[in-house]
C-alpha cells in the first residue's frame, strides 16, 4: 500500500509544481514506483515542467468521469519508467471533480504505486479541498516572505483541523546572502513562526529556471544546489535521517564582500 | 536625499546597528498579523457564537435581539470580543 502526499502552499507562485516534479523524479530515481497527479484543473502545468506536454491523451477528469481508464490516462515519464503523470484537464474547472471522487481515485492508485504525489492548486477553495482529500501527508511549500508565510500558516491551520494530515514544511527559494545580511528570514525564524516540522530547505537556484525551460527536473542535475536539496527531501520522505546542512554562503568576490560587511555587524 | 544617498545611509545605519534588519521587521509584522488570523472566526462560526450568547443571556435578561452585536476589536497586540447587548428588561428572579 503506497502513501499519498499532497504538495500545497496557499499562495501561488512559490514553487508547488516544481517541488512536485522534483520530488517525484527524485523518488523514481531512488527506485520507487511513483505517480504524480496534477490537481490544478483548468491551469495545468506539471506536464510542461516534466516535459511531457506532447504525450497527453486523457486527463484526470476523463478518468473520474469514467470516460478513460486510469492506465490509459497515465503518461509514462521519458527518463524513468517507474514514474507516471496523471495530467489535469485544461478545459474544465475545479467543480468537475469532487473531494470524494479524488479520495476514491487516490486510494485506488495507492495499490499500484509506492508514492502518489498530488500537486495542489493555489487557494483554499474546492481545488485545494480536492487535492488534500485523498492525501495521507501534506508538504507545505513557503518562501521566506511575509505573504507566503502568512498563507502557509492558514493552510497549516486548515490541514491540522483536518487531523489526518501531518503538515511538513519545505522552505523554498531561500537566498543565503540575504539571510546573512539580515534581509531575509532564516530557517529558525520560519520554524518559530509556523511551529511545524521541517522536511527541506531549497536555495534559490538559476538551475531551476534552466531545467524548467528544458522540461527536465533539476533533481537529476548533480551540480544544482536546489537539485541536491530535493534529493535530501526524497531521502527524508523515505525515512532516512538526513541532517540539515547549514545553508551555504555563495562563493566568489561578491560573497566575500558581503561576508566582510556582515562581519562588521558582529 | 538622493536614492543613492538613501541606500548609503541605510547601509551605514545598519552597519552601526541603528536600524533593525528587515527580517526582524518581517517577523514582528507576521507575529502580529498571525495572532489575528489564527483567532478569527468564520462568519458562520461568529453567527453560531451570537446565537449561543443570545440563548444564554436570555435566561436572565430580556434583550433586544435586533440590536445585538458581536465582533472582534483589535489593538496592536491584543484582541477582545466585544458584544453590545441592549437590555429590554430584567426578568424577575424566581428563587
Amino acid at each position: 500500500m503506497g502513501e499519498a502526499i499532497v504538495i500545497t502552499s496557499g499562495k501561488g507562485g512559490v514553487g508547488k509544481t516544481t517541488t512536485t516534479a522534483n520530488i517525484g523524479a527524485g523518488l523514481a530515481q531512488a527506485g520507487s514506483r511513483v505517480a504524480l497527479i496534477d490537481a490544478d484543473i483548468g491551469l495545468r502545468n506539471l506536464d510542461v515542467v516534466m516535459g511531457l506536454e506532447n504525450r497527453i491523451v486523457y486527463d484526470l477528469v476523463d478518468v473520474v468521469e469514467g470516460f478513460a481508464k486510469l492506465k490509459h490516462a497515465l503518461i509514462k515519464d521519458k527518463r524513468f519508467e517507474n514514474l507516471h503523470l496523471l495530467p489535469a484537464a485544461q478545459t474544465r474547472d475545479k467543480t468537475a471533480v469532487s473531494p470524494e471522487q479524488m479520495k476514491h481515485l487516490v486510494e485506488s492508485m495507492k495499490d499500484e504505486f509506492d508514492y502518489v504525489l498530488i500537486d495542489s492548486p493555489a487557494g483554499i477553495e474546492q481545488g485545494f479541498r480536492n487535492a488534500v482529500a485523498g492525501a495521507d501527508k501534506a508538504l507545505v511549500v513557503a518562501t521566506p516572505e511575509v505573504s507566503s508565510v502568512r498563507d502557509a500558516d492558514r493552510i497549516i491551520g486548515l490541514l491540522e483541523a483536518n487531523e489526518k494530515h501531518k503538515p511538513c514544511l519545505i522552505i523554498n527559494r531561500i537566498r543565503p546572502s540575504m539571510v546573512k545580511r539580515g534581509d531575509m528570514m532564516d530557517i529558525d525564524d520560519m520554524i518559530e513562526i509556523l511551529a511545524v516540522q521541517l522536511i527541506g530547505v531549497v536555495p534559490e537556484d538559476e538551475a531551476i529556471v534552466v531545467s524548467t525551460n528544458r522540461g527536465e527536473p533539476a533533481v537529476m542535475n548533480s551540480n544544482s544546489r536546489a537539485g541536491e536539496a530535493y534529493r535530501q527531501i526524497t531521502r527524508r520522505l523515505k525515512g532516512e535521517d538526513v541532517p540539515f546542512a547549514k545553508i551555504e554562503e555563495e562563493s566568489g568576490l561578491f560573497g566575500r564582500i558581503r561576508r566582510m560587511i556582515g562581519g562588521f555587524k558582529g | 536625499m538622493s536614492r543613492g544617498g538613501r541606500a548609503m545611509f541605510d547601509l551605514f545605519a545598519r552597519v552601526f546597528g541603528r536600524e533593525d534588519a528587515s527580517k526582524d521587521v518581517a517577523k514582528e509584522r507576521l507575529r502580529l498579523v498571525l495572532v489575528h488570523d489564527r483567532a478569527s472566526l468564520s462568519p458562520q462560526a461568529l453567527d453560531e457564537l451570537k446565537n449561543d450568547l443570545v440563548n444564554v443571556i436570555s435566561k436572565y435578561l430580556e434583550i433586544d435581539q435586533e440590536g445585538f452585536q458581536v465582533d472582534f476589536s483589535r489593538h496592536e497586540e491584543s484582541m477582545a470580543l466585544v458584544a453590545n447587548i441592549p437590555v429590554r428588561s430584567v426578568k424577575r428572579r424566581t428563587l
